[in-house]
């Protein structure tokens, strides 16, 4: 039987609650509840009213093949980014996990660029991709023309995703390493007693072990991708090249605040949250039956 | 079967020394008890034998071939932790499997290697369910058979039976003992507990801060103790110690005139001596009666069998087991009679075994 802590009058429960449930409410479900009504009705870009047009907003975004365009960027945006930040932070961690002097400093000197704010990440980057200086300045003399993000659209995405994958390769690598440490010594040496080699041991034991943990910062970095990546394109290319980066995310700015169309924006904010609610129920469907909890 | 050789081996980790250079010698199909506290590098020696601890100097050889570089895999141990270690992601099949599998042992064989594991460990229903669905017991016969299943030629065990409750640990006991008999491997079984050190034991290893304090059969360690460590953590209760020096007259005790009749020949006369005697060694005699010293009654602790009576013998703690049924009441007092040829003696200041003759003198008048 699960314990629970019970009050004697509800009201006691409802009281505790409510701190919580006003800060949900005001930050969540009003905006939310306000952008399915804005995007239900045609906004006055300058106030003034508005007109109930039902699903009109909904017909002309899906029928625009520059917001399909978007989406697919998003997608491709999220599933790399995903898999390069995830990817490279097992690795560190699993590095990380066998020669644990001064892993304390990895932990703090890793988690710091979580803590960067994306617009300043993105300026630092784009001062870093630069094609007229630094490191791809010298690769560009090597090859003209090899690299030119303003340019050249696949540059431009490339560029967003390594930096948001530099942002969360930290914040994987702290959870990927506590994961590792929680799995005892014991089971490791017992793997090692078995005759199982490093690698083997790593897909035999830790990996399956850990996956709690891969799931975990699969959820998070892909619903991040789709939100967190605003500050980053907004710095780094403002959508471009072409809309080439123009995110779901920095569409719904553009279109809302740069071109006015209030209805328009909320309906993509919509689609936007549908859409990650419902890759997240994929995930938790499909991929959480292949997670071992211990 | 295979005989393990431990030569001058020490371990240092940065720059506190754990074992200070081990000597020891395991025949082939020997069952090795290593018996010490907690802390006193045990584990350390097991674990530098199983390859999962570097060796810091010295070397161990195993079937003559000295292993200090080679990886655990390649020196034939199977070993058995403390908390079991079971892979808590594969079921009871495949923890006992693994090793196969990793040795790329064809499914067909390795299955019916596991189903033979199983039968002799009465595991056969539980091979389907994972480790969190076991109970104690039943995950130690996992764990015993996942290093069975390598038929391996040295056995090794770090206190694997400390978490289970007091019966299946006498159970599990006489089960490895069994078990050891029929694999004819060479085992070496740590442990903390002298009670499962001394029924398992063909040999027993002593230790104590690093060193090895004797080396010996169960019955020779319990018998002649080599030091008052070994005296006093060997046996339960504990073995009585009272320190007192070699008079002409017999052994002085401090805080009085007592004198107890000694095999004196051998240590000179003004030699401080700390004489051990077992609790159970102690007979218990009328106060007053010749020869016998007087104490008071603290505690009686009764064991069903016999008793434990602790007593206070001019401040020092002194305790007596008997199987006799006495009436001692604390506060009591009792004569405690102790014949000299019970008699253990340890240098007062470097705790080793001092050898005296036989020959017990003429009883003292108190």
């Amino acid at each position: 039987m699960e314990k629970r802590v019970t009050f004697s009058r509800w009201t006691i429960g409802i009281l505790f609650a409510v701190p919580q449930l006003l800060l949900i409410f005001t930050f969540f479900y009003w905006p939310a509840g306000q952008a399915v009504y804005w995007s239900l009705t045609l906004q006055q870009p300058w106030g003034g009213g508005n007109i109930w047009v039902g699903l009109d907003n909904f017909r002309s975004i899906l029928s625009n093949a520059d917001y399909w365009h978007s989406i697919t960027a998003s997608l491709v945006f999220a599933g790399i980014s995903t898999g390069l930040a995830m990817f490279i932070a097992l690795v560190l961690a699993a590095l990380t996990d066998r020669q644990l002097a001064g892993s304390w400093l990895y932990r703090v000197v890793l988690i710091w660029p979580y803590g960067i704010a994306a617009p300043a990440l993105a300026l630092a980057f784009r001062f870093i991709l630069a094609p007229e200086a630094g490191f791809m300045a010298v690769v560009n003399q090597v090859w003209p023309g090899f690299w030119d993000p303003g340019l050249d659209g696949t540059d431009a995405m490339t560029s967003i995703i390594i930096a948001f994958s530099w942002k969360y390769v930290g914040y994987n690598f702290i959870f990927f390493l506590a994961a590792f440490q929680a799995i005892p010594r014991s089971l490791i040496e017992a793997a090692a007693m078995d005759g199982s080699g490093v690698i083997r041991r790593f897909w035999d034991i830790q990996f399956p072990l850990i996956t709690p943990t891969i799931f975990f910062l699969l959820v998070i970095n892909i619903t991040e991708s789709f939100q967190d990546s605003f500050g980053i394109v907004d710095i780094m290319t403002a959508g471009g090249p072409a809309n080439a980066t123009n995110l779901m995310v920095y569409k719904i700015y553009s279109d809302g605040f740069k071109g006015l169309d209030y209805s328009g924006a909320a309906a993509q904010s919509i689609i936007l949250m549908i859409l990650i609610v419902a890759l997240t129920v994929v995930q938790f469907r499909f991929i959480e039956r292949r997670v071992h909890y211990r | 079967m295979a005989s393990i050789a431990i030569r001058g081996v020490k371990k240092n980790y940065a720059k506190t020394a754990v074992v200070h250079g081990v000597d020891l010698d395991f025949a082939s199909g020997e069952f090795v008890v290593i018996l010490g506290p907690s802390g006193c590098g045990k584990s350390t020696l097991l674990r530098m034998i199983a390859g999962l601890e570097e060796i810091s100097e010295g070397t161990i050889a195993i079937d003559g071939t000295v292993v200090n570089k080679l990886e655990p895999r390649e020196r034939g141990c199977a070993m058995v932790f403390q908390n079991y270690a079971l892979y808590p992601h594969m079921s009871v099949a495949q923890n006992i499997g693994y090793s196969l599998k990793v040795a790329g042992v064809p499914a067909a064989e390795r299955n019916q290697r596991i189903q033979a594991v199983a039968r002799t460990l009465e595991l056969e229903h539980l091979l389907d369910r994972k480790p969190m669905a076991l109970s104690g017991g039943q995950r130690q016969r996992v764990a015993m058979g996942r290093a069975m299943i390598r038929e391996p030629k040295v056995f090794l065990f770090d206190e694997p039976l400390s978490n289970l409750d007091a019966k299946l640990r006498v159970q599990m006991r006489s089960e490895i003992r069994k078990l050891h008999r029929r694999l004819d491997a060479t085992s070496v079984f740590v442990t903390h507990d002298q009670v499962e050190a001394m029924t398992l034991a063909d040999r027993l290893v002593v230790m104590n801060g690093g060193r090895v304090e004797q080396v010996g059969t169960p019955a020779e360690v319990y018998s002649r103790p080599a030091s008052r460590f070994v005296a006093t953590f060997v046996g339960a209760p504990a073995m009585n110690i009272l320190e007192g020096t070699v008079e002409l007259d017999g052994l002085s005790l401090p805080g009085g005139s007592r004198r107890l009749a000694m095999p004196r020949a051998g240590l000179p006369v003004g030699t401080k001596v700390a004489m051990g005697i077992r609790p159970e060694a102690v007979r218990l005699v009328a106060p007053g009666t010749s020869g016998a010293l007087s104490a008071t009654v603290d505690l009686v602790e009764e064991l069903g069998a016999g008793r434990v009576i602790y007593v206070d013998l001019d401040g020092a703690p002194f305790s007596v087991m008997t199987s006799e049924a006495v009436h001692a009441e604390p506060g009591s007092t009792v004569g405690l009679k102790i014949s000299p040829e019970d008699m253990h003696f340890f240098s007062s200041e470097t705790g080793s075994r001092l050898d005296v003759f036989k020959a017990s003198v003429p009883e003292p008048a108190l």
